[in-house]
């Protein structure tokens, strides 16, 4: 029921929200990172992850990939307020499902027991280019690239097998054949 | 090798090659170089304020009034802080500001020094952009693209926040590029299919009605003109926002008055009822929409404006245009002339039917009052006020709340860059600094400060600035006793619980005036209003005018929250037909 004694309107419906990934191309200056995160805070948008770094050293360019989710009018204005700021470059956006368009996130997991449950999680994260960083009698470091419900899976599926500490990236992405962004 | 300036030298070079001929400021340990340097610069003339939130408001008022950037000079800390209100004031309404703060020397930054903060931090989300500049190889170059960011595109304001040792340094001076004008982001980008597409509309429209803003003000005067020939050549009804007051003159019969939670019945109906919407640099804010589902259902919607993110941000709209609107309305009138289908006068004829609808709803005198010879209505205060003023170009500017509504309902203006008004941010306290700020641009002009007492002694101070630069403001405070809109939102929605709504030891606003050294003047009877008002504009110096009105007059009419624009609270005259019964009022 809608409070009649507010000053201001009543909230209309929101629409379906869908999942985006938005990457902006920024000036890599001191600051930055806060005016982009503070855009989507201060007008209430979330941030699900974020990955940033300079991906230019002589133009002094980084990429940020922010994965957010907001109806199609949220995520028109995320794009249009974020392309408002001074630093900001070029501002990209698809959705999760885009087929055109890979995303990535990477994890490193550290796995403590014995051979046993060392193997079984290796073989687990076969699907996953599992990279050995790390490796000890009780203990083995594994690198792995996957979707973020991957990942999660993985991660809920390992606890038991040993898994004792988790670090992931956030998203990032880089699109299909020859295309880039525009 | 060139010669090598101090970074204060640095900055009066920018002020100067950026033609800056005032700033309004206030000192302090972290800008004492800056302030040293002023007196080699004798083209730029210092206003000192008494707090920096005046500075940043008398900067505002300076920039609407005259259509230059508003130059604001503080110090760190506190200095910088003062002046958020006044930043995030100016980000709201679009005003060009540039603001220069000093900050502690770049050693002691994050040390917490004293009269530290972290100024760029806290003014990022109130400033379209700003900088600390750690480098002063940086800072000329960063002072000439400050200047562009407030003034190009959507203006709004910026800072440059300068570290003390940088002030002291020395290196080169670079001139600032001369740049082709609308260059940079969110320019023209529109093409003539959708200038085609709009007069397609315009000329299929039977119920069409023109909404402008303060785009239109922010274009510049020329816009002004463009908007007057664009909508006499299609004669289409005309509503402005409170920001929009004076693009279209106020007293021309194409005018249906402002529209929105305190707009006129005519031209909220309008709204309500059109079939074609032409929104001219506004931005829908909800003040304006009322309820968003029922906002303008039968319509098509369409949306000249220079910022794209404002457009589909609330309303989506059929046609957008991203556009300076004096440039798109100069190529629709363009086109619309090189056509010679007769659509000049076949769509006149089009909308005759709607033009007598409106006509109904204005028969309906929505702006009316039941006017008192024992009190002075505040209605009637603006309306003698306008009467006695209008013959002579006259600036207002208002504090926020009943009086702010009253001035915007019942002063008329002609003009653009007249009317001065927190709408945004609805900042009480801003019109007084303000009106220093437009006296400073208008030194000859009369500038008046309509107020209400409650704002009017959040700055107050001020009025010691305007005394020691000679500067003849007039404060015409719509004095209630209470804190008007406050006390009419609680009549309306609370119940009457007058909470902590009312002033009860008020000043003697003619002693206070005397304080300062400027004059009182005060009324309380009806019958006296016209001499004292004359006496008011005749006096040659600031005056504050304490204009005793009925203390239980409310602001009508009104969009109740959460309603369309077709369910308006009129008043006192309608309550007798019956509009609103005890029960209507509840529902409020």
């Amino acid at each position: 029921m809608p409070n009649p004694k507010s000053a201001y309107s009543i909230p209309t419906k929101a629409g379906k929200s869908d999942t985006h990934i938005i990457v902006v191309w920024v000036d890599n200056e001191a600051g930055v990172l806060a005016r982009v995160v503070g855009l989507f805070s201060g007008r209430g948008y979330n941030i699900e992850s974020l990955a940033v770094a300079e991906i230019d050293a002589i133009k002094n360019i980084s990429r940020i990939t922010i994965v957010t989710t907001g109806t199609p009018q949220v995520i028109d204005q995320i794009k249009l307020q974020l392309k408002k700021l001074v630093p900001v470059h070029k501002v990209a956006d698809f959705k999760r499902e885009d087929k055109k368009v890979i995303f990535k996130e990477m994890a490193l997991l550290k796995i403590v027991g014995n051979k046993k449950k060392i193997n079984y999680c290796l073989k687990s994260c076969k699907l996953f280019n599992p990279v050995i960083l790390d490796k000890s009698n009780k203990s083995v470091v594994i690198q792995i690239t996957a979707l973020r419900r991957e990942i999660d899976k993985m991660s809920k599926k390992l606890k038991s097998q040993g898994l004792v500490s988790t670090s992931r990236t956030g998203a990032i992405a880089m699109t299909r054949g020859s295309e880039i962004f525009k | 090798m060139s010669k090598l300036f101090t970074g204060a030298e640095i900055v009066f070079k920018c002020l100067e090659d950026q033609s800056v001929e005032f700033i309004f400021g206030y000192p302090g340990g972290a800008v004492l170089p800056i302030y040293d340097e002023l007196k080699n610069h004798s083209s730029i003339k210092h206003i000192l304020v008494r707090h920096e939130q005046g500075a940043g408001h008398a900067a505002e008022g300076y920039a609407r009034s005259s259509g230059k950037p508003g130059v604001v000079l503080v110090t760190s800390g506190p200095g910088a802080t003062n002046v958020v209100t006044a930043l995030t004031d100016a980000y709201m309404d679009s005003v060009p500001l540039v603001c220069i703060s000093g900050q502690v020397p770049t050693h002691l930054i994050g040390t917490d020094a004293f009269q530290e903060c972290d100024t760029t931090g806290i003014t990022r989300p109130c400033t379209k952009h700003n900088w600390l500049v750690k480098d002063i190889k940086d800072l000329s170059k960063v002072m000439h693209e400050a200047f562009r960011v407030a003034t190009t595109g959507r203006p709004g304001p910026v800072l440059v926040d300068i570290p003390k040792d940088i002030q002291f340094a020395k290196s080169n001076y670079s001139k600032p590029k001369i740049e082709k004008k609308l260059n940079g982001k969110a320019m023209n980008k529109f093409s003539h299919n959708e200038i085609d597409q709009l007069i397609k509309l315009i000329s299929k429209a039977k119920k069409p009605v023109v909404y402008t803003g303060g785009g239109v003000i922010n274009s510049g005067p020329k816009a002004s003109d463009t908007l007057k020939e664009f909508v006499r050549l299609i004669g289409f009804p005309i509503t402005s926002t409170l920001q929009g007051l004076g693009a279209f003159p106020g007293d021309d019969n194409q005018f249906i008055g402002m529209l929105g939670m305190h707009g006129t019945y005519e031209a909220n109906n309008a709204m309500h009822d059109c079939d074609l919407l032409i929104n001219v640099g506004a931005r829908f804010d909800d003040r304006i929409t009322g309820k968003i589902d029922e906002f303008s259902p039968k319509s098509k919607k369409v949306h000249i404006d220079i910022d794209p993110s404002s457009i589909n941000k609330i309303i989506k709209v059929d046609l957008a245009i991203v556009g300076d609107v004096n440039e798109v309305l100069k190529s629709v009138i363009k086109r619309i002339n090189k056509r010679k289908n007769g659509l000049k006068t076949s769509n006149k004829q089009n909308i005759s039917k709607w033009w007598e609808q409106i006509e109904k709803w204005r028969s309906k005198n929505s702006l009316g009052f039941i006017n008192s010879e024992e009190t002075i209505k505040p209605q009637h205060a603006v309306q003698r006020l306008y009467e006695l003023t209008k013959n002579q170009d006259t600036y207002i500017t208002t504090e926020v709340g009943q009086h702010q509504m009253w001035a915007a309902q019942h002063y008329k203006f002609n003009k653009p860059n007249r009317w001065m008004t927190s709408g945004g941010l609805g900042t009480m306290g801003y019109g007084l600094p303000a009106a220093v700020g437009v006296q400073i641009a208008h030194p000859d002009k009369l500038v008046i400060d309509i107020a209400g007492e409650a704002s009017v002694l959040m700055t107050m101070q001020e009025m010691s600035t305007a005394v020691q630069y000679n500067l003849p403001i007039k404060i015409f405070v719509l004095n209630n006793q209470y804190m008007g809109m406050v006390r009419q939102w609680q009549e309306l929605l609370h119940e009457k619980n007058y909470s902590e709504s009312y002033s009860e030891a008020l000043p003697d606003f003619v002693k206070l005036a005397e304080a300062y050294g400027c004059k009182g003047i005060k009324v309380n009877k009806p019958d006296e209003l016209d001499s004292k008002i004359k006496e008011m504009i005749d006096y040659n110096g600031p005056v504050i005018f304490d204009c005793q009105v009925d203390p239980n007059e409310n602001c009508f009419p009104m969009i109740p929250s959460g309603k369309p624009h077709n369910q308006m609270i009129l008043g006192p005259n309608d309550e007798k037909d019956n509009k609103i019964t005890g029960k209507g009022k509840t529902l409020v």
